[in-house]
């Protein structure tokens, strides 16, 4: 964001420099709140949707839009209570260096040309690095909490998370050899244009990357299938059992904000970040001011396309096992992300001998619409079915009426 | 104290170095001997970075060298922590004043 | 005071209490706590000087790695409630006087600003630290080594230019080092059967 400002009013630039510290840090944390306000109530119109029922109806019209705000004050009043066997300033500390771990993220990503906190050289290795300390603030919780169900699920969790984190980083390598920065700003700079720009179109390797990146990313979150974190029937609800009200929203809140971070630096690397994907221009370059507040909404509008993609995922498919956790990483993640990046590699040295290779990204792009079209005809085509009088469920020879079934004799 | 000079991360790294010195020299538990360790090594490295930083002479060779350090001090940690597991296997306690079995 | 300044202040107090504190606690996990905040602030400290990616590195292997590693390990060697081995207060007092010699000798032996020419941050190294300049360094290309003679020599000796240094070599090495040693901490911690002897 622009110093500019606070110098033209005449401060002392010390103090100026902290205002504008201030003013980014506070815009982000409203970001980052918002965001989580609405990520509740989307959590729960997708989840229930997908369960074939309503959802949040009542508060706030007929879409149950003020549900989050009925939750948030139920959490608030809440009483406050500290387990006798806790350690107090342990079980204290651990989700403010969660939310910590989460928020400053936000500080590296940009939301647009130019609209970011910090524009660091070394932007995703810094976030990265920043969310993996958040796994601290799993384990203070579950060992603060003086209960060894609080302890075995943040260590299950402390161990997933941080087994994660190195196919997360070589995924993240591949389309940083193809951009050769680790510029967010520049990455997303690069993929200006057309989608066809697009990093996730750029090779078969990058396209790859970008789903594992997702996946390790989904597994990083502790979002299902791998949340054996908040696994209801098996651990209470694991590292934050004993936390109610306020702190458990500070969970919360750090565990949807890191959900947008790595949506948001998967929009940036692979999907083009702030661009619309069918104009040729970068729109702050041409229309100003305007062309920046397109390309921010541009950009969150991705990311909670990209949230809302692992909410789904989370409502559609079975938990994982922990066992089975840690040999999905182990056993395919890690060697297909190695795999990965060593093509990767060759394929960008291979690139200048070869010119042909650099037209991968049409082909790519066009198989990719090609098959978005066709599942898009399958989808509207697929009713089929003729309505009748029996029951959903319900085979040819069932009784019509809820009379028990009598076994054949 | 107008502008923050190359003795003043000196001072820092040093202070990390002696807290680390005295933890290792210390504590009973093994575990905090090998914090003391993980302290007396980023004090080293606060030091390399700001040589690095303050020193016209020598150009980016002390984060090299500090990126070094970080890589050797995980390796390190994780060595020493499979000789702590052991000892806690073989004594059931990981007290350091109980490892006399050699003395004398 | 500017904002450096005041910066600098914060963090290196941050850092510095944060380690007296790992030294004084008594409890094991609250040590560990201190350790991570002390860790936190060495990293900011490298932020502070400018260099990036060595504070991303810090942040990403020394508190994401080592020291999730070291609470590990102080949860598999607990015995039930954590047990404080408590020290004397003889101990502490010897220690004290030590400490406090050592951290006198190590000020004292500090160079000054008049050693280096400036205590002004270098104007080649003051906007620096780009991972393609740290990259450069690794590489030893001519652009980014220092091209200073060899210091250390005794004044009568003739100065001696230095050679440049690739760290590709170094590298390599440390990470086949850093694979040997993790799988042979792995096979030292293996679960063991105990043939008879403790229960």
């Amino acid at each position: 964001m622009t110093e500019f400002l606070s110098t033209r009013l005449g401060l002392a630039p010390g103090l100026a420099a902290l205002l504008v510290a201030l003013i980014a840090a506070v815009i982000l944390i409203t970001f980052m709140l918002l965001s989580a306000i609405f990520f509740v109530w989307l959590e729960r119109k997708v989840s229930a949707r997908i369960q074939d029922r309503l959802g949040p109806t009542r508060v706030g019209g007929k879409f149950g839009w003020l549900q989050t705000l009925a939750d948030g004050l139920k959490l608030l009043v809440k009483e406050d209570i500290i387990p006798t066997n806790a350690d107090h300033m342990l079980f204290r500390l651990g989700p403010y260096i969660a939310l910590a771990g989460s928020f400053l993220a936000f500080v590296a990503l940009p939301f647009g040309n130019g609209v970011v906190a910090q524009n660091m050289d070394v932007a995703v290795f810094y976030m990265l690095a920043v969310m993996s300390s958040e796994v601290f603030g799993v384990i203070l919780g579950g060992y603060g909490s003086g209960s060894k169900w609080a302890l075995f699920g943040g260590m299950r969790e402390a161990a997933q998370v941080v087994s994660y984190e190195v196919p997360r980083a070589i995924s993240v390598l591949v389309p940083i050899i193809v951009a050769g920065t680790m510029n967010l700003s520049t990455i997303a700079l690069q993929q200006t244009g057309a989608f066809w720009n697009w990093y996730v179109f750029h090779d078969p390797f990058t396209f790859g990357a970008f789903w594992t990146f997702f996946t390790c990313g989904t597994a990083s979150c502790k979002r299902a299938p791998f949340d054996l974190a908040e696994a209801e029937s098996e651990l209470v609800a694991g590292f934050h059992t004993e936390y109610s009200g306020f702190r458990w929203l500070i969970f919360f809140m750090a565990e949807y904000g890191s959900m947008f971070a790595i949506s948001g630096i998967a929009v940036l690397l692979f999907l083009g970040g702030w661009h619309l994907g069918f104009l040729p221009w970068e729109l702050s370059d041409k229309i100003g001011i305007v062309g920046n507040v397109i390309n921010v909404l541009v950009f969150i509008v991705k990311g909670w396309l990209l949230v809302f993609v692992m909410m789904w995922v989370r409502w559609t498919l079975p938990r994982l096992r922990i066992d089975q956790v840690m040999m999905t990483c182990l056993r395919y993640l890690l060697p297909i992300s190695c795999v990965l990046l060593l093509g990767v590699s060759i394929w960008q040295l291979l690139s200048w001998q070869i010119t042909v290779l650099v037209y991968a990204n049409y082909v790519l792009a066009a198989v990719c619409v090609a098959l978005v079209a066709w599942f898009t005809v399958k989808l509207t085509k697929a009713g089929g079915v003729t309505p009748t009088h029996m029951m959903p469920g319900a085979w040819p020879g069932a009784p019509a009426s809820g009379a028990p079934l009598v076994p054949r004799t | 104290m107008s502008e923050v000079s190359l003795d003043h991360y000196l001072v820092l790294g040093a202070v990390l170095f002696v807290c680390g010195a005295l933890c290792m020299a210390m504590k009973r538990n093994a575990i905090g001997v090998l914090m003391g360790v993980e302290l007396v090594l980023n004090g080293a490295n606060i030091n390399f970075v700001a040589f690095a930083r303050y020193n016209p002479v020598f150009r980016l060779e002390g984060q090299v060298f500090a990126l070094f350090v970080i890589v050797m001090a995980a390796a390190e940690a994780a060595i020493a922590l499979a000789i702590v597991l052991n000892f806690y296997n073989n004594h059931m306690t990981v007290d350091v004043d109980t490892a006399e079995e050699l003395k004398g | 005071m500017s904002q450096a300044t005041i910066l600098f202040l914060i963090i290196a107090a941050f850092t510095g209490l944060s380690a007296i504190a790992v030294l004084v606690s008594q409890n094991i996990v609250r040590s560990a706590v201190w350790l991570l905040f002390t860790l936190a602030g060495t990293s900011g400290v490298f932020f502070l000087l400018g260099a990036d990616f060595v504070a991303a590195t810090q942040l990403l292997i020394y508190v994401g790695g080592i020291l999730v590693l070291v609470v590990f390990g102080v949860m598999l060697t607990a015995q039930g409630p954590f047990i404080t081995m408590k020290v004397g207060a003889a101990e502490w007092v010897i220690a004290s006087v030590v400490g406090l010699l050592l951290l006198g000798v190590l000020v004292m032996s500090m160079p000054g600003p008049e050693a280096f020419g400036s205590s002004e941050a270098a104007p080649a190294n003051a906007r620096v630290s780009s991972s393609t300049q740290l990259g450069e360094t690794f590489l030893g290309l001519p652009g980014a080594m220092p091209e200073a003679n060899v210091s250390g020599l005794p004044k009568t000796a003739t100065a001696v230019p230095r050679t440049r240094v690739a760290y590709l070599l170094p590298f390599e090495i440390v990470s086949v080092h850093l694979l040997v040693v993790l799988i042979g901490a792995a096979y030292l911690a293996r679960a063991k059967r105990r043939k008879g002897g403790l229960p």
